[in-house]
């Protein structure tokens, strides 16, 4: 909680400093943290690139729908979009991380698996499809996680309404 | 492309006919990062066994050893497991959607039922989050940083002496499971007599903590501490030298530093392939950098090296705890800053401003600046993370939390690959999962 207590911020300012740009995406600081906002098509490219610079381990991939709060903060060049997705990546050799923010708009909530590069991120993603219906392409197992498979609707989308929805059970007499 | 996919498919095993031949070698080569030609190659399985050979067998989630309801779906030929499937969501309770409703005062009492064997760590990660985003998590005072230091090495202690319970009755050391309870139950006594509570505290808040420490807390843990050394000697008698122990344990359920990193797994896994990675070393917080510890690692990556970097922890916790009692300074034990810390109830009784003031913060909460942030510490299980994003209002944007049991249960497939279906009880036992966190 002190001052020291997070190593990376300064490392962080420095780099933000740096470079407003990294691998071709705009970089923003948040409470001292790197985050880099990819478009969908350099998504892949840039993790891969960041695998290589040392970023070898995916910590946590998850997403957020901006439905209620679409003018949030963001860098200049970079359109809100309804759901973002957000990983963050781990360097244990330089002990540093850094997020990445991908903006994916609802009509076409698809984008591509970090499995080949992260193959950890299988669950995460499978998780991300079933809370927020967001479709990974080329996901080796593109099914519900938490939820039962024939469940309809993605809980953690904003409009998806709250106790107003009659639990389903598979084959009980409800 | 997208008509594979929108068929969401079963969540279970698919038996050996129903894959393609690409899909069973992904399932194995991207995690050893080889190219499928690699995989096929590499030839230490059984190779394309007929279907009738193998068998499915379905492991859960009514399973007494799989910590919960987890599920694991088997492909047994004989008695070696070619493949498994975890199947997870059966306790599945939606908390992150709760944590949008509760307000950052409130969050903490959702958190804290994750992982429901350290809930420390976990109160801990949503109030470092809440922090940053507030701008004063270098203001929260001495103490309090302190004590929420020793509330989580002792919750390291307790978790990890109730994995030596767990994983002694899963291998068949059936007394062991009464000891570690035993141990635990200690640890336990001295938290309600701070918290009020066993478990799910809701005891670290953002700003600081609850309560102050009763009086006689010190005595109560030197107390801990002679008793627990003398009681894992005995689990080393018990357990660590013996033959029997030694033979279930050894060479089962091994994974590379790769395949650990590759996974993501993190704490005892990661650390059991010899990759010494701690957060609480490598990327200090609270005051981990003013203590002195070893972190302890393996390197066989089996599933002795796990059980024995739980007990040195164990040992390593003791001695933080040691140390905290040396440093804990006397002071405030949360912010006082208005803004998250409700007034002393003895204002209350004079103060009209102060009044309201309290009915406010209880009842809307405080509002957080627009903004999000991860925070990341190592809990007994590996890295607990939370990301929250903020919009400004009192209660989370989205509260998100990255569960170390969640990942590492995707190791299981890879640490089961080729063994004995009765080495699975330990290899289960081994990765330590808490259910509550995996399903949240």
């Amino acid at each position: 909680m002190s001052d020291t207590a997070d190593p990376t911020t300064d490392a962080a300012g420095d780099m933000v400093a740096a470079a407003a740009e990294m691998h071709g995406c705009p970089v923003s600081d948040s409470r001292g943290q790197v985050v880099i906002h990819p478009t969908r098509q350099q998504y892949v490219g840039v993790v891969k690139a960041l695998a290589d610079e040392g970023y070898a381990m995916c910590a946590d991939l998850t997403a957020v729908d901006y439905l209620d709060y679409m003018r949030r903060p963001l860098p200049a060049g970079v359109t809100p979009e309804r759901f973002e997705v957000v990983v963050n990546l781990l360097d244990i050799t330089n002990r540093r991380r850094i997020r990445l923010r991908l903006q994916v708009p609802a009509d076409d909530a698809v984008i591509a698996t970090l499995f080949d590069v992260h193959p950890g991120s299988e669950a995460m993603e499978r998780e991300v499809y079933d809370m927020f219906g967001i479709e990974f392409t080329d996901h080796p197992d593109p099914s519900r996680i938490l939820m039962p498979e024939d469940w309809i609707g993605h809980p953690l989308r904003k409009d998806y309404e709250i106790g107003k929805i009659p639990v389903q059970f598979k084959g009980a007499n409800s | 492309m997208t008509a594979t996919i929108r068929d969401e498919g079963a969540q279970e095993m698919r038996g050996r006919s129903e894959l393609t031949a690409r899909e069973l070698m992904r399932e194995v080569g991207s995690v050893l990062r080889m190219s499928e030609a690699e995989v096929a190659k590499l030839g230490d399985m059984p190779d394309d066994p007929d279907e009738d050979q193998t068998m499915i067998l379905n492991m859960g989630p009514q399973h007494p050893s799989t910590h919960g309801v987890l599920r694991l779906m088997l492909e047994l030929k004989g008695e070696t497991v070619l493949r498994c499937k975890p199947i997870i969501g059966y306790l599945h309770t939606g908390m992150e959607k709760t944590g949008e409703q509760l307000t950052f005062m409130q969050g903490g009492t959702n958190v804290t039922r994750m992982d429901y064997l350290s809930p420390f760590n976990n109160e801990l990660v949503f109030s470092m989050a809440t922090e940053q985003l507030l701008g004063i998590d270098g203001e929260i005072p001495e103490r309090a940083v302190w004590m929420r230091m020793l509330l989580s090495e002792l919750n390291r202690m307790s978790s990890h002496l109730l994995f030596m319970a767990s994983n002694g009755m899963d291998l068949g050391a059936v007394s062991m499971m009464i000891y570690g309870w035993r141990e635990r139950e200690e640890v336990l006594r001295f938290f309600q007599k701070v918290t009020g509570l066993r478990m799910n505290h809701n005891f670290i808040r953002p700003g600081g903590v609850a309560a102050d420490l009763p009086a006689g807390w010190r005595d109560d843990v030197l107390r801990l501490l002679d008793l627990i050394p003398e009681r894992l000697d005995e689990y080393d008698i018990l357990m660590t030298g013996q033959p029997i122990w030694r033979e279930r344990l050894q060479g089962v359920g091994v994974i590379t530093p790769d395949e650990a990193l590759a996974l993501g797994a993190t704490g005892p896994i990661l650390r059991s392939t010899g990759v010494a990675w701690d957060l609480r070393r490598d990327m200090p917080y609270l005051h981990y950098d003013q203590v002195e510890f070893d972190v302890i690692v393996g390197s066989y990556g089996d599933a002795f090296d796990r059980y024995a970097i739980r007990l040195n922890e164990i040992r390593e916790s003791m001695k933080i705890v040691r140390q905290i009692l040396d440093m804990m300074p006397i002071g405030d034990y949360r912010i006082q800053n208005k803004k998250v810390t409700p007034p002393p109830r003895a204002r209350i009784d004079e103060s009209m401003e102060a009044l309201i003031h309290h009915f406010k913060i209880f009842t809307e909460g405080f509002k957080v600046p627009e903004g999000e942030v991860y925070v990341g510490i190592e809990s007994p299980r590996g890295e607990v993370g939370c990301y929250i994003a903020s919009d400004g209002s009192p209660t989370p944007y989205r509260m998100h939390v990255r569960a170390p049991s969640f990942v590492n249960v995707q190791c299981l497939p890879h640490m089961m690959r080729g063994g004995l279906v009765a080495d699975a009880v330990a290899v289960i036992s081994s990765v330590d999962p808490v259910l509550g966190e995996v399903d949240r």
